[in-house]
């Protein structure tokens, strides 16, 4: 029936395809934001457990650890071993004068653990030449615009010329900083030297003992606070969200949205059940039954909502798919998850816009098919 | 006993009142109506506007309730149905034409003309196939597939006939079914409903102001003001 009405079954289908493609496109752009937030966590695959000092909330705002903290770490009982980890934000800065803030971790000199292991060009193990560094791609292009990726290219930190001997894949991080790893023992050279630099210590547990249980017996042994890298990542999503006001920016667009979606096909599907009231009386008079009437409204509500999700959905991948060649917004794309979560909004949508029309049509009495 | 050579009712009403609203405000619509249509004939009730016929057609289908008064159908009285009876009474016994056509516009003619078939729960397939013939029967075979849009108003008035018609119900009520039509179209559009609705074991009321269609009945319920001043049987 709603077919027959082109502008009405159009309107509706945009309706909600535009509030399809707003709601995925913002939760999936916040929830990539959030993710960038311990992106840097998540890049480190050879430990599992992150320590710190227990006043460090977040990966970004780090207070240093003493050294000996390293030490009173790996005398903790089902530690199979544990490294320092610097990390710190100097100024990189090129021979032709462009530079930028990065973020700089030092990692353990012995062992290289927390180099990253994607790799575009040159290999993480060259770190043990001395006055190396890896960077990754992004921060490549932006302190080397326009040029090939290349090696043996030099950046000065703090008065010290390094080299860059690969240049990795490193995931985006929040700030959108070039990514710089380099061996502990240089790195904290970087910046202005202080006492203490060590932001954190990562620590892998020996074999049978689960990184939760880890953490639980170096907090308690060493008071400092030890968590493993996915509870890592989650507290510094929760820090952003609960001290930035980006969740409140994207919360009112996705507000927005979900308004539209609601009131223009609420609007629109009970406008076009009015309209068309005659044709719900005949049917009526004709002998369908109240049940199927609102079947027949519920099944073109899911179909209208259906393909307008569909609609939606694609372009939304299509947004992610062609964002997702730049490199400023790499790694943000369509999560499964938000696409359904909206999917099962987008339901609640439809099944509410055609609540107002059921009942109007329960309330019809088929008599009005005699009228004028 | 039932004499096979006498009509037999299809619709007797017996003192049938209805009113609207209450107070001063209160409007009699049916002032003790008498009423019957038999089976086989084509029953036509006419009057003035505002003198009750919508109303009247509208109660004994089943579609209003009454005031007071009964209504049977067939030997049923309708008012001591559940509404959800009422509602399968309605669809086994009972075919409309209305003023307007009333067709859905997002279905072809034979899918339209298929509507009672499949509200009974018959399949598609079989529904449409039973509505094209009965279309083809009615000089449709070469619209069956149209969209009410694309057919002229004497077509779509055939469209709905062969609704009302499909599923083979014992009592068609037609709501001034010529009203929207040219004299030498409401004619035609006659000549169909009382050459192929009316039927033994059939009845068939038609509401109507059209007096150039009035030799097509058997019997002529006159009203006035709620009420049936006289019947003229014709036939």
């Amino acid at each position: 029936m709603l077919t027959g009405d082109r502008a009405k079954y159009l309107g509706l289908i945009f309706a909600i395809a535009f509030s399809t493609f707003l709601l995925e496109n913002q939760t999936s752009i916040f929830a990539g934001i959030m993710r960038r937030t311990g992106s840097q966590i998540a890049d480190v695959t050879d430990a599992e457990v992150w320590v710190m000092d227990p006043a460090t909330r977040y990966f970004e705002q780090t207070k240093a650890l003493k050294d000996t903290d390293l030490l009173r770490v790996r005398g903790v009982p089902g530690v199979d071993y544990a490294v320092c980890l610097f990390k710190g934000q100097p100024v990189a800065r090129t021979s032709k004068g462009e530079f930028s803030q990065a973020v700089v971790l030092g990692i353990d000199d012995a062992t290289l653990i927390g180099a990253p292991r994607k790799m575009l060009l040159g290999s993480w193990e060259r770190l043990r030449e001395p006055d190396s560094v890896v960077i990754d791609q992004a921060g490549y292009i932006l302190l080397f615009p326009g040029e090939p990726l290349e090696l043996e290219r030099t950046l000065e930190m703090n008065d010290h010329l390094v080299r860059i001997v690969g240049i990795s894949d490193a995931s985006a991080p929040f700030g959108s900083f070039p990514i710089i790893h380099a061996r502990y023992s240089e790195a904290v050279n970087f910046l202005g030297r202080e006492r203490s630099q060590m932001a954190y210590v990562l620590a892998r547990p020996a074999p049978g003992l689960t990184p939760s249980e880890l953490t639980r017996r170096i907090t308690e042994v060493t008071g400092l606070r030890a968590r493993t890298a996915n509870e890592f990542r989650w507290d510094c999503v929760r820090y952003y969200i609960a001290n930035t006001g980006i969740p409140v920016n994207f919360g009112i667009t996705i507000a927005i949205a979900l308004l539209v979606g609601l009131v223009v096909s609420g609007q629109t599907f009970y406008l076009f059940t009015v309209e068309n009231l005659k044709q719900f009386g005949v049917l009526k008079a004709i002998g369908v039954t109240n049940r199927r009437l609102i079947a027949m409204i519920v099944l073109q509500a899911l179909t209208v909502g259906f393909v307008g999700y569909a609609l939606g959905t694609g372009l939304g991948a299509l947004f992610f798919e062609v964002t997702a060649q730049k490199i400023a917004t790499r790694g943000i794309v369509l999560l499964w998850q938000n696409a359904v979560g909206v999917g099962v909004l987008m339901f609640l949508v439809v099944i509410a816009a055609s609540l107002l029309s059921i009942r109007r049509v329960l309330v019809l009495e088929p008599a009005a098919v005699f009228r004028g | 006993m039932m004499n096979a050579t006498q009509p037999v009712n299809a619709v007797r009403c017996r003192g049938v009142e209805k009113h609207f609203g209450e107070g001063d405000a209160r409007i009699h619509a049916l002032r003790g109506v008498n009423f019957e249509a038999r089976q086989g004939q084509l029953t036509f009730l006419v009057g003035p506007s505002g003198c009750g016929k919508t109303t009247l057609i509208s109660v004994i289908a089943g579609l209003l309730d009454s005031t007071g008064g009964d209504v049977e159908l067939f030997g049923q009285n309708t008012a001591k149905l559940s509404p959800q009876d009422q509602t399968l009474f309605r669809r086994r016994n009972l075919g409309f034409v209305f003023q307007q056509y009333n067709l859905l516009p997002a279905l072809s003619a034979s899918e339209n003309a298929a509507v009672p078939l499949l509200a009974a729960g018959v399949k598609r397939v079989e529904a449409v196939d039973r509505a094209k013939s009965l279309l083809a029967r009615l000089g449709l075979e070469n619209r069956l597939d149209a969209m009410p849009s694309k057919l002229s108003g004497g077509q779509q008035q055939r469209v709905a006939l062969a609704r009302a018609l499909v599923h083979e119900p014992r009592l068609i009520v037609c709501d001034e079914p010529t009203a929207a039509l040219d004299h030498a179209t409401g004619e035609a559009v006659m000549e169909l409903l009382a050459g192929s609705a009316v039927h033994p074991d059939r009845a068939v009321v038609v509401v109507t102001h059209d007096n150039r269609v009035f030799h097509f009945a058997d019997s002529v319920a006159h009203m006035d003001d709620g009420r049936i001043t006289h019947i003229e049987q014709r036939n």
